[in-house]
């Protein structure tokens, strides 16, 4: 996994609200066993008609709009577990993603591909959406160490919350198979006293 | 103070508490499929890890399968490679698999319950966020990404925060034609749905007490559609005796003492939720969706919401209604029986008992796509596939199907279906489809009619 220390970049705003990971990735784009090149279907039913040409209004064929950071209306990545979600952003090239809330599955997938989910107030949220109305090209800051995201030459800066392992993991670039594994002991010892416990 | 019938089973499971940190949880079971389990694979290959126990992981083929001509080689290249690597991974690694042609092949969250492989107490997952389903037997069941299939294959655990409980009571009498969709519909559109975001659910109250399984796992299904990572219902004489002689049940003596374990798991009397809700049964009707998130749901007979903001507008104009309009005789021209939702046979003979005798209306194109082997199985034992047959419905192979439309089960654009599934997204059931989601009852009677009616007025 990438590690993840500090991002500053413009941010494309999409302002929809209860996105699902359907949308974000369609089911027809999820039959290949590998996780390469995703990201060109990204929001494939938004980006493109069904003819296949780019709808010129949607954000991300608007070249008015860039960076690795996409703002999002609340409750970003509903719906199903595929992970192919996190992967089609990072493979667009997106490294956070802020929204007012995250669904569950989709937070933790984020975080176990160096994506960072970061959670704002709604007040915050409409600040960077106005942030970038103003100014396309108004730059945000994202410092993973103390936990802030600055709307850079405002003054405007919010903190947010990450769990502290989490934190540590994206900070280094580990993921969680590293840690279980080194707890294979205590597995072990576990499965044992459980076995007989309850015999299952 | 007592505990939750959750905090029961999480706590039996945490192998080490990381301090000030999440748990390490111990995972019973493990269900994969072929959509969400090959890059899993081959992480751990790519890095040299060995899977921990193999003999806990259960495969099935159902994402990304046809429903028609299972016995011949896929049409479509990327889905018949998706399955083959499905069937290598677990050959090589020892993996049981019900592969198309199987006798137990079916819906992995319809298979492993009729098969007995889920029972209470345990902690289930599965890379499908409605592995929730599993939660009717008072298990904790949940969603997981491929990362942590990747995880769960390497070390039998996750590394999970304890979500907050939350406890959802319906008690009353149901009215006629109320169905436990109508019960969990309802219940979403009253909560919303993100109300459950960080919370596992309990559903009390003697609403769910006095439901089959089948209806407990309706239920629990759709916990995730209102953003919780799971639902749960407290085992009882119901659950043991939906699980006593199934395949992989304990048996005899062994059976018995799992009973007296499972007697001990419903929240005790004293326990405290960190958030509660109450409804009364009597204020529950059939119900459908209007919109395009599960939320958006409202009495069949009723007005579409005034709604408010830009989302709720933009889901409006998706789907082509408006608010305050009634639905009733809408025209309609598909209707999708199936998903794990609503494809066991109790969903079959709730449609059937609609559908016997009559013929569906000739605009509608009706699909019944059963859950499982085991449920076609039922489905010609009980006489439903003449019944279904006869009034001109088409019955496939089991499978996801139009549900997600990864195979060519799509509804196609612009057109409205009438789904007893999960999920209404935007173009979920094939690009530019409108979706309705009901109960199968509610379904049947719209194939019938070709229109949505008030089915209240049918049923008194
Ligand atoms: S039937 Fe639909 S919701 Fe259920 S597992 Fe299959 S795709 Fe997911």
């Amino acid at each position: 996994m990438e590690k993840f220390v500090k991002l500053t970049s413009t941010a494309v705003p999409l302002k929809v609200e209860n996105v699902d990971t359907d949308q974000i990735i369609p089911a027809r784009f999820l039959k290949v066993t590998n996780k390469i090149g995703f990201g060109e279907n990204l929001f494939r039913d938004w980006r493109y008609n069904p003819n296949n040409e780019p709808v010129a209004s949607f954000v991300l064929n608007d070249d008015t709009y860039s960076g690795q950071i996409l703002v999002v209306g609340d409750n970003f990545g509903c719906g199903s577990s595929r992970e192919h979600a996190a992967w089609a952003l990072t493979d667009y090239g997106f490294k956070v993603v802020v929204s007012s809330y995250f669904a569950d599955i989709f937070k933790g997938n984020a975080l176990n591909n160096g994506l960072l989910p970061l959670q704002v107030s709604p007040e915050f949220l409409q600040k960077l959406f106005n942030a970038i109305d103003e100014n396309p090209n108004t730059t945000f800051t994202v410092d993973l160490e103390s936990q802030t995201i600055s709307i850079d030459g405002s003054g405007q800066q919010s903190e947010f919350d990450i769990d502290p392992f989490k934190k540590v993991c994206m900070l280094n670039g580990y993921d969680d198979i590293d840690f279980l594994i080194s707890k294979k002991d205590a597995i072990e010892t576990f499965e044992k006293q459980r076995q007989t416990e309850i015999n299952f | 103070m007592g505990k939750t019938l959750f905090d029961k089973v999480w706590d039996s499971h945490v192998v080490e508490s990381i301090p000030n940190g999440p748990d390490i949880l111990y995972i019973d079971k493990h269900l994969i499929h072929e959509v969400t389990s090959p890059q899993a694979f081959a992480e751990l290959e790519t890095r040299n890890i060995p899977l921990l126990r193999p003999e806990q992981i259960l495969a099935t083929a159902d994402h990304n399968v046809p429903t028609v001509n299972q016995h011949l080689p896929i049409k479509d290249l990327l889905s018949r490679q998706q399955l083959q690597q499905l069937t290598e991974n677990c050959k090589k690694h020892n993996i049981t698999l019900y592969d198309l042609g199987h006798k137990y092949q079916g819906i992995v969250h319809v298979m492993a319950p009729e098969l007995g492989v889920t029972q209470p107490g345990m902690t289930m997952v599965c890379g499908d966020s409605h592995t929730s389903t599993h939660g009717a037997f008072g298990t904790i069941a949940f969603g997981i990404g491929t990362s942590q299939v990747a995880q769960v294959f390497a070390s039998q655990c996750l590394i999970l925060n304890k979500p907050k409980s939350l406890r959802v009571n319906v008690n009353g009498k149901l009215a006629k034609g109320v169905t436990p969709k109508d019960v969990i519909l309802y219940i979403i559109s009253h909560l919303g749905t993100n109300s459950g975001t960080g919370y596992f659910c309990e559903y009390a109250g003697n609403v769910f007490r006095e439901m089959s399984m089948e209806g407990r796992m309706t239920v629990c299904n759709m916990s995730i559609e209102m953003g919780a990572r799971g639902g749960m219902i407290a085992p009882d004489e119901t659950t043991f005796s939906y699980i006593k002689d199934r395949e992989f049940a304990p048996k005899g003596e062994a059976f018995e003492k799992k009973i007296a374990y499972w007697k001990t798991l419903p929240s005790d009397a004293d326990a405290v939720f960190d958030q509660e809700y109450h409804f009364n049964a009597e204020d529950i009707a059939p119900m459908i969706t209007y919109g395009t998130n599960p939320g958006m749901g409202m009495k069949i007979n009723g007005t579409v919401p005034l709604n408010k903001g830009e989302s709720d507008k933009k889901a409006l104009a998706y789907m082509g209604f408006e608010e305050g309009q009634s639905l009733i005789g809408q025209p309609i021209n598909y209707v999708f029986i199936g998903s794990c939702t609503n494809s066991r046979i109790e969903d079959f003979r709730m449609a059937a008992s609609y559908i016997k005798g009559k013929q569906k209306a000739p605009n509608v194109n009706a699909l019944i796509v059963p859950g499982s082997q085991q449920v076609v199985k039922q489905i010609e034992q009980e006489g439903l596939r003449e019944v279904f047959e006869m009034a001109g419905f088409e019955i496939r192979q089991p499978g996801c199907s139009a549900c997600l439309a990864m195979n060519d089960d799509k509804i196609p654009s612009g057109e409205y279906c009438v789904s007893t599934s999960n999920r209404n997204f935007e173009g979920r059931q094939g690009q530019g489809s409108k979706t309705l989601l009901s109960s199968p009852l509610v379904a049947a009677a719209i194939a019938v009619e070709g229109k949505i009616i008030d089915i209240t007025k049918f049923l008194n």
